[in-house]
């Protein structure tokens, strides 16, 4: 019993790391590239875009939709090495 | 054929596929009517929750909006998709796994407390009804625009719609006509995209047409930018809202997202906790194919828009303006009587005064499409409107029949419960569509009040609630109600009581009144903390409940009472 709680301690702990990473790309592509760093990154040009209005209304789109399919094959992964995988 | 024709055809084409489907799947049980039996293919739930969220705000104004504000409309693209992130990481799977029926019910168990469950009612009928207003009233306008019926009677037939399938088929039928709804909305959004970008840019994808170049070689954007500038506006791709108040707007908007209760209940609907959260990824796919477009569709809609008329001959204007003047949504007026449109950014000589709403809905005219392409896009606003009104109309139904009266009635048979939830249902339709034929004047201003709500009520309390064992009763129901009086009174204070004093220079540390719910949600997460210290931890079997819904194994459906 005491082993099984070890070892939902780890995995919970895991869950957690793997949530801070997704949590601070999610972060750094909206708040930071898109607003905070907007007016620095217009000064390059992708494409026909200013990388930060690129950012803003089209890249941290993109990179949301990245972070949740990474979390689910993350977790996916975790959930089966822990054995709390649903059948 | 006439654009009247090929409207009313495909209008009542949608809206029969809506009735089979909803008599197809008809509910039998209170399993099927709050969840769909918790049966639902990830797919599938990703697609109704897509067509859920996205409202007809989404479909005809959002375009527009930032047709007008530019680089400042980016907000509402990163607000309204960011939130699906938070939701998929530190929610969904979470309340699938402790498997009931609603948000109120998360809250009522795990702080064992009906209050927190009464208080988090409220919090949720409050937040739906706004909503579903303004989605009743959606459908008036595109009735009345495109079918040239009376606005009232187009929220009467709405609401008859709404009532048949939402009432008979619960959240089951919701869910596969929401489906079908989303196929319709997204073809209707994506079809005049294409034809436009295609003409303007060359390139028949709008997300790269966005950063495609204009027929004389510069890219559309830079372009934008100068013509815009010249004309007195600020430059399309620059901002003019505080960097602080951007910063609040996109965050309250992320976290009411996340705290809306008509998209959290649909990952109750799936079967396993792995499908919750690959739900929420399939759900901000199909999301973000309109919010990538829609910003597309805006910087298209204004370039063509001045393109077409400014510094035109008043009586040689495209034929569009005529038609969509006749509503009202653009108004030429020729103030110095030179005969030429001069559009400019100073109010007192400009001569062109554009509706956001058009940038959408005379899309297809402006491109010059076939007919059929114009009745197309009226379905998809419809298909947009009745969709989310739906959503709602479940969440407020289930608060009343779930959770008001199985609390305070445990021992109600199911058949009452399902009878009661039936009629709440269509009680809530007939008030919505009582809102949606006498709009309160102002169902816009209460939209930032849903957010605020959502933000700084129920997303720090579920949020916690999966994430520490230490918060308890006390702590959750005081960070509620102080980060809801919080957030009202400070809109209710700028929006109502002194609306001349909503300027940033009396704002708190510069927030609007839309993005205040990022503070109420940081006083609510504060409050709870502090006050779960304070006080005595939660009782043993809770703590046990809390280690259980952190993981996956054992979901099951979901649970009956």
């Amino acid at each position: 019993m005491l082993d099984n709680k070890q070892k939902m301690k780890a995995y919970w702990k895991k869950n957690l790391q793997t949530l801070f990473f997704l949590l601070l790309v999610w972060f750094t592509v909206s708040f930071g590239f898109g607003i905070l760093l907007v007016e620095q990154l217009n000064n390059f040009k992708f494409g026909g875009f200013k990388l930060g209005f690129w950012f803003a209304q089209q890249g941290s789109i993109y990179a949301f939709v990245i972070l949740i399919f990474v979390y689910v094959y993350r977790m996916n992964k975790l959930d089966k090495e822990f054995d709390v995988n649903e059948k | 054929m006439e654009i009247l024709t090929w409207t009313y055809i495909l209008v009542g084409l949608s809206f029969a596929i809506y009735i089979g489907i909803a008599i197809w799947t008809r509910a039998g049980s209170t399993k099927e009517f709050y969840v769909a039996g918790g049966g639902v293919s990830p797919l599938a739930n990703g697609m109704a929750t897509a067509a859920d969220w996205m409202s007809a705000a989404s479909f005809i104004s959002m375009a527009g909006i930032i047709s007008f504000s530019g680089y400042d409309g980016s907000v509402y693209l990163m607000g309204w998709t960011g939130g699906y992130v938070l939701l998929a990481l530190l929610l969904a799977p979470y309340l699938r796994k402790f498997g009931k029926f609603t948000v109120p019910d998360f809250v009522g168990d795990r702080y064992y407390s009906n209050k927190a469950r009464v208080v988090a009612v409220v919090c949720a009928l409050f937040i739906s009804f706004t909503y579903v207003a303004g989605q009743m009233r959606g459908v008036g306008i595109v009735f009345s625009r495109y079918l040239e019926v009376d606005i009232n009677t187009g929220v009467i037939i709405g609401m008859c719609i709404v009532f048949f399938y939402a009432v008979l088929g619960g959240m089951k039928g919701i869910t596969y006509t929401q489906v079908a709804q989303y196929c319709v909305l997204i073809f209707a959004y994506m079809v005049p995209a294409i034809f436009v970008s295609m003409q303007l840019t060359g390139n028949p994808i709008p997300q790269l047409g966005l950063g495609g170049t204009v027929a004389d070689g510069t890219p559309l954007l830079d372009k934008l930018d100068g013509v815009l500038t010249e004309l007195g506006f600020a430059a399309y791709t620059s901002g003019r809202k505080e960097m602080v108040d951007m910063l609040a707007i996109t965050l309250a908007l992320m976290v009411g997202t996340a705290g809306l209760p008509h998209v959290i209940v649909r990952f109750f609907t799936v079967p396993r906790v792995k499908d919750a959260r690959l739900s929420a990824g399939y759900a901000l796919v199909f999301i973000a194919i309109l919010y990538t477009t829609a910003p597309a569709v805006a910087a298209f809609g204004i370039y063509n828009a001045i393109d077409t008329v400014a510094e035109k001959p008043v009586d040689n204007l495209p034929e569009w303006v005529g038609n969509w003047q006749k509503t009202n949504l653009i108004v030429v007026e020729d103030k110095n009587g030179d005969g030429i449109v001069q559009y400019v950014a100073d109010k007192k000589t400009n001569e062109l005064t554009i509706d956001k709403d058009i940038m959408v809905l005379a899309n297809p005219e402006i491109a010059q499409l076939p007919n059929w392409v114009v009745g197309l896009v009226a379905a998809g606003a419809m298909a947009a409107a009745l969709s989310t009104a739906a959503g709602l109309l479940l969440v407020i139904s289930t608060s009343v029949s779930r959770d008001l009266f199985r609390t305070f009635r445990p021992e109600m048979s199911e058949k009452k419960e399902l009878r009661i939830a039936r009629i709440a249902a269509g009680g809530a339709v007939v008030l919505a569509g009582y809102f949606g034929v006498n709009p309160p004047g102002f169902v816009a201003e209460v939209v930032a009040f849903a957010f605020g709500l959502a933000a700084a009520s129920f997303f720090p309390v579920i949020i916690m609630g999966i994430f520490s064992s230490r918060i308890n009763k006390e702590g959750a129901i005081t960070g509620m109600v102080s980060g809801l009086v919080f957030t009202m009174a400070y809109i209710i204070y700028f929006k109502f009581i002194s609306p001349e004093m909503n300027n940033a220079g009396h704002w708190w540390f510069g927030i609007s009144p839309e993005g205040i719910g990022s503070l109420g949600m940081l006083l609510n997460f504060v409050v709870c903390y502090v006050v779960s210290k304070a006080t005595p931890a939660p009782p043993q079997h809770v703590q046990d409940m809390i280690e259980e819904i952190r993981i996956p194994r054992g979901a099951g459906g979901a649970v009956e009472h």
